[in-house]
Parts: structure tokens; sequence; C-alpha cells
């Protein structure tokens, strides 16, 4: 490298610390922060009989898959995978596809009342779930949606966030190629359809990536709609799991945590860089 | 299909070709066929833009705008869901300002907020600062990958976890602290503890975000700040305060903004690690509004609760950017 970085004094200076130190404090850190995920893991393939030995052994003596046994004997796993898939799935490709269309709307279409209604979009981006719930319960149940996994994935399709994403995607195309088209007979849609659209792919990947990361792992809006035990998804059937804690051994309860993480960390390994761009825009633009 | 719509009012589209041809490419070509495209623009966008917004606006009016003003309506009645709503005018906020469950949930949220975001904010900025000094390529990614992991986990779940995690007796905290020589530490059956734990959960989970925001933040630095500091003999600490800080605080801002937005709605990890307990000891405004409505049925109540936490939320976001006009720098 060069430059003053590789300079010994400079490096000294920069960062206050030995290279080495700052490393293995680091390294620290990153332990201490997978620690949980590696402990779940861990005492998820013990024995019952071993699970509380401390100190946590990261080799379980004697692995066995037992727990993973006991958690499809437990709760329907199978089902619950089922409705997250669905529920995510759905909403992801919604999400992408609104805040495509929406975005696109904002950054490269003229139409009457374009600023008020993207301060209202920016707006509610502030708002709290939390506090519009109670409505939205009493607006589903009066559509019939509440307990219906429909119920979790209608309300889901508008997303401001995705909206204002999409939007500053579109704004970073280059204005030329939409004049282009138009001059060569293109009407809006063929501009949007064939020019526009397909070089929008990156944008769309991180809004579906954001989506199915937040969605899978979603516990407050389906604990309230969801109240037939068909219609659970994953993230709720592990804690009701979690009930029979006094009886069963914490390696199943454990073994379940593993298995709703498996679509997490896949998410995780192969959008790595879509979630991250979308939780820094997240951040920058907010 | 757009094209036949365009065509009554526009140029054909062939005539525009055709002036491109005969203009060949020139200053006065471009401002006469900017018109022709500002009138194809006009026409077909403007059903174009209502079909596209159509969606995304109609959804917001209807899950978010109509439940805000929903939740102001619904806090003036009394209401069950069976029997019809009864007027109560102020009354449910009279009765919910002095039920000392709710104001205890108020003050156990403010408390949550401000150790969780300056605990999350610290460590991510330390972690920042650590990760952005110099090392191999391959080690800042994993390090950056390794404090970004929690994120992508269930809160609900990774709280199950944390619950054994903290258990006194064969937690793995207790022991990793007693190794160090700390007596056990009642996590979740003393109220500082149960505070304590539902914090470290929280903020185990949350803190990458944080980082990210900063790492991503120090990347725009201009390098030749820090140099031109260390040519004058600043020292590592006295160079980020005096410098790092200040130029990240834009960053800062965003960070605390959103950080402060997302503590004041904690709910999964109090609700699975504590259950709001021992007492009300943990017991959030979240967890307050959700078993107002959705186990003691009372929605206007539950609505009151709302309205106040998202004033609360309103508040402390705007003393926010006014406090941060007079601290935070842009470059």
């Amino acid at each position: 490298m060069p430059g003053p970085r590789t300079s010994p004094t400079a490096s000294r200076v920069r960062h206050g610390l030995a290279p080495w130190g700052r490393i293995a404090g680091l390294a620290l850190c990153a332990l201490l922060t997978l620690g949980p995920v590696i402990w779940t893991v861990s005492t998820s393939l013990r024995t019952p009989a071993e699970s509380f030995d401390l100190p946590p052994k990261i080799i379980p003596t004697n692995p066995t898959v037992d727990a993973y046994r006991g958690v499809f004997d437990q709760i329907d796993v199978w089902l619950y995978a089922l409705n997250s898939t669905l529920v995510t799935a759905l909403i992801a490709a919604g999400q992408m596809i609104t805040a495509g269309l929406a975005g696109y709307a904002f950054a490269r279409l003229e139409f009457r009342f374009k600023k008020p209604l993207f301060a209202l979009v920016l707006a509610t981006m502030m708002v709290p779930l939390q506090v519009t719930m109670v409505p939205v319960f009493l607006e589903l149940k009066t559509m019939g949606l509440t307990d219906t996994l429909l119920g979790l994935i209608v309300p889901a399709f508008p997303t401001a966030f995705g909206t204002f994403l999409m939007r500053q995607y579109f704004m970073g195309m280059p204005k030329d190629l939409g004049e282009a088209a138009m001059i060569d007979g293109a009407g809006p849609w063929r501009v949007f359809r064939s020019v526009y659209a397909p070089l929008a792919a990156p944008g769309l990947a991180i809004v579906g990536v954001l989506a199915f990361n937040y969605h899978w792992n979603e516990f407050f809006r389906p604990l309230i709609l969801e109240t037939s035990t068909e219609n659970l998804t994953l993230p709720l059937g592990l804690v009701s799991l979690q009930g029979n804690l006094g009886t069963g051994s914490i390696s199943v309860v454990l073994a379940g945590v593993v298995l709703s993480m498996i679509p997490a960390v896949a998410v995780f390994v192969v959008g790595q860089r879509p979630l991250r761009e979308g939780i820094t825009s997240a951040g920058v633009n907010r | 299909m757009t094209n036949t719509e365009i065509r009554p009012v526009g140029p054909e589209p062939s005539r525009i070709r055709r002036s491109r041809r005969n203009r060949g490419t020139g200053q006065p070509r471009k401002a006469s066929e900017s018109t022709a495209a500002t009138t194809l623009r006009t026409r077909g966008t403007r059903l174009l833009a209502v079909l596209f917004l159509a969606p995304t606006v109609v959804g917001i009016v209807v899950f978010t705008v109509v439940p805000i003003v929903g939740s102001v309506v619904l806090s003036l009645f009394q209401w069950d869901v069976i029997d019809d709503p009864r007027w109560a005018g102020a009354a449910n906020y009279r009765e919910i300002l002095t039920d000392s469950t709710v104001l205890v949930s108020f003050r156990n949220t403010l408390v949550f907020m401000v150790l969780a975001v300056a605990l999350q904010l610290l460590i991510a900025l330390v972690l920042a600062i650590a990760v952005n000094g110099q090392m191999p390529k391959w080690l800042r990614s994993v390090f950056r990958s390794a404090f970004f992991f929690p994120l992508v986990l269930s809160a609900a779940s990774i709280s199950v976890v944390m619950k054994y995690l903290f258990n006194q007796d064969f937690g793995p905290v207790n022991w990793l602290l007693g190794t160090v020589g700390v007596p056990s530490v009642p996590w979740l059956t003393s109220e500082n503890g149960a505070m304590a734990a539902v914090v470290l959960a929280y903020v185990w989970q949350q803190f990458g975000f944080s980082f990210l925001l900063f790492v991503g933040g120090l990347n725009n630095i201009p390098k030749e700040v820090h140099e031109a500091a260390s040519l004058d003999g600043a020292s590592g600490v006295r160079k980020h305060l005096a410098i790092t800080l200040p130029l990240l605080s834009p960053t800062l801002l965003v960070a605390s903004v959103v950080g402060i937005i997302n503590a004041l709605q904690v709910f999964e990890q109090p609700y699975v690690l504590t259950a709001g307990g021992p007492g009300d000891s943990t017991r959030t405004v979240v967890m307050v509004i959700y078993e107002t409505a959705f186990e003691q049925l009372r929605f206007g109540e539950a609505s009151a609760v709302g309205v106040l936490l998202f004033a609360l939320i309103m508040a402390v976001t705007a003393l926010q950017f006014r406090l941060s006009r007079r601290y935070v720098h842009y470059q």
C-alpha cells in the first residue's frame, strides 16, 4: 500500500493502538457477537443431559440430532415454514412491484400533486407500526382478513422506504436513455418497460432482500393477527415451543431456533451486499 | 398500447424521427425536440403515473393515514369490539395518565431508550473506527460480516436464546462473568437485572445497524484530513474526538434518530425474555398497547396510549433535530 498509511509512525498515530492489539480486540468482540449463535447451534446438538454443561463445550461429546426430531414431533414445522415462506415471498414480490412502479413515477413521470404525494410517502416512514396497529386490526376485521395469511400480506405491500429507495435508484439513471427511446417513438410505458425497468434489477433486489429479511422474522403483526394454530408463522411457532420449557429439554427449543434461522442465514450469505446497501441507505436517507 | 394514446395530440413518432434526420445534431434541434418530447410525456404519462402510484398511495392511505386518524378518533371512545363504541372524550387519557402500569411503562421505555441507544452507538462507533484502521481486506470483511450478522436474525427467536443465556444458575453469561470473578447476577429475577438483560439482548442484535452506518460515514471522510492532523502532531484519541466525531456528526445524527425511534418501539425482547417482569419493571409502552387492546379488549384506551407514544416519538425526534443544529457539521 502506498502513501503515509504504511509508514509506521503515521499508522501508530492514526490508530492510537498497534494494529495487532486492535485486531485482537476486534476478534474478541466478533467472538462475543457470534457467541450466542455458536452456543445455540452446539447446544441443539447435545443430549438433554449435557445441555446445561458449563463450561459450554463447543463440540458436543455425544452429538445427536434427537432435538431436531423433537421439534418436528412437537410443532408442525413444515406447516409454519410453508406459511412463513408464502407470506414472506408474496410480500417481497409485492413490494418489489409496488416500490418499483411508484419509485419510477416519482423519479421520472410528470403529474400533478407529485410533491405533496411524495411528502406523504416520506412522512409515513416515520409512523411506527405499533401506533397504527389497533385501527389496522379493526380494518382487517371488517374486511374479514383477521386470522388469515392474506391479512398479513396485503397491508405490507406498500412500502414507503422501498418507494424512496427506488426513486433514488431511478433518479441515478441517465435521462438521455429514455429521451432517446422516446425520440425513436417509444411511449412512456415502453420507455419504462424496455429501458429503465431492466436497469432497476439491483435496486429491486435490495427491496426484495430487505423485505424478505424483515418479514421472515416478523413477530408483532402475526402475534396480533393469527390466532388459529394452522395460521402461525415460524417465529410464533417457536415461541409456542418454548412453552414446553418446563418439561422438554432446551436442546429442542434451540433446535427450533436453528431451523428458523436457516433461511435468514441463507439470505445473509446470498444477499449480504444488497442487505448492507439497503441498511446503509436506510440510515443515510432518513 | 401507449402509442395509440399519444397519437391524437403529440406529433407522429415518424415525424420526430424525420426531424432528427433532417436537422442532424445541433442545439436548435434539441430545443424543438424537447418540446415534442414534453407533449409526448404529459400525455401518456398522466395515466401511467396514476396506474403506477395507485397501489402504493392507496395502500398507504388505507393502512397508515386512515389508521392514524382512526387512532386519534378511537382514543376518544370506549370500545370492546362487542358492544357499540361509547363516547369517552378525554376520559381515556385521564385514565391512562393515572394508571401506574402505563406511567411505569413510559418510564421503562425512556430508561431503556437512553441505555440502549447510548450503548449501541458507543459500541458501534468504537468498532467502526477500529475496523476502519489498517488491516488485510479479507479480515476487514470478516469483522464487518460478524458484527452485521445478528441483524438478520429474528428478534423473537434470539430472545428465546437469550432467556437461557441469562439464566442465573446455568446460563453461560453468569458462567463467563464468573471466570473473571464477577459474582452471580440475578439477570431475569431482579428489576435492574431484567432491564439490563433486555438492554443487552437488544443492543447485541441492533448495534450492527449503527455500525454499518458509521463504517459508511467514516469512508466518506477524506483521508487528507487525518493526515494533516497527524502532521500537526495530534494523538490518536484526540484526533478522533476533535476531527472524526465532528466530521461524522451527520451520520451520528441519523444513527441516533433511527436508534431512538426503534428503541421507543421495543417489544420482542421484553415480551419473550421477561414478559414485562419482574413486577412491571420491563413492561414497555408497546407491550401495554398490545395487552390493553388484544388481551383486555380495551381498544379506546390502547389507542390513547398509542397516540401518546406517537407524540413522544415526534417530540424526541424534533428535539433531537433542534439540538443537532448546533452540533452537526456538514462538510
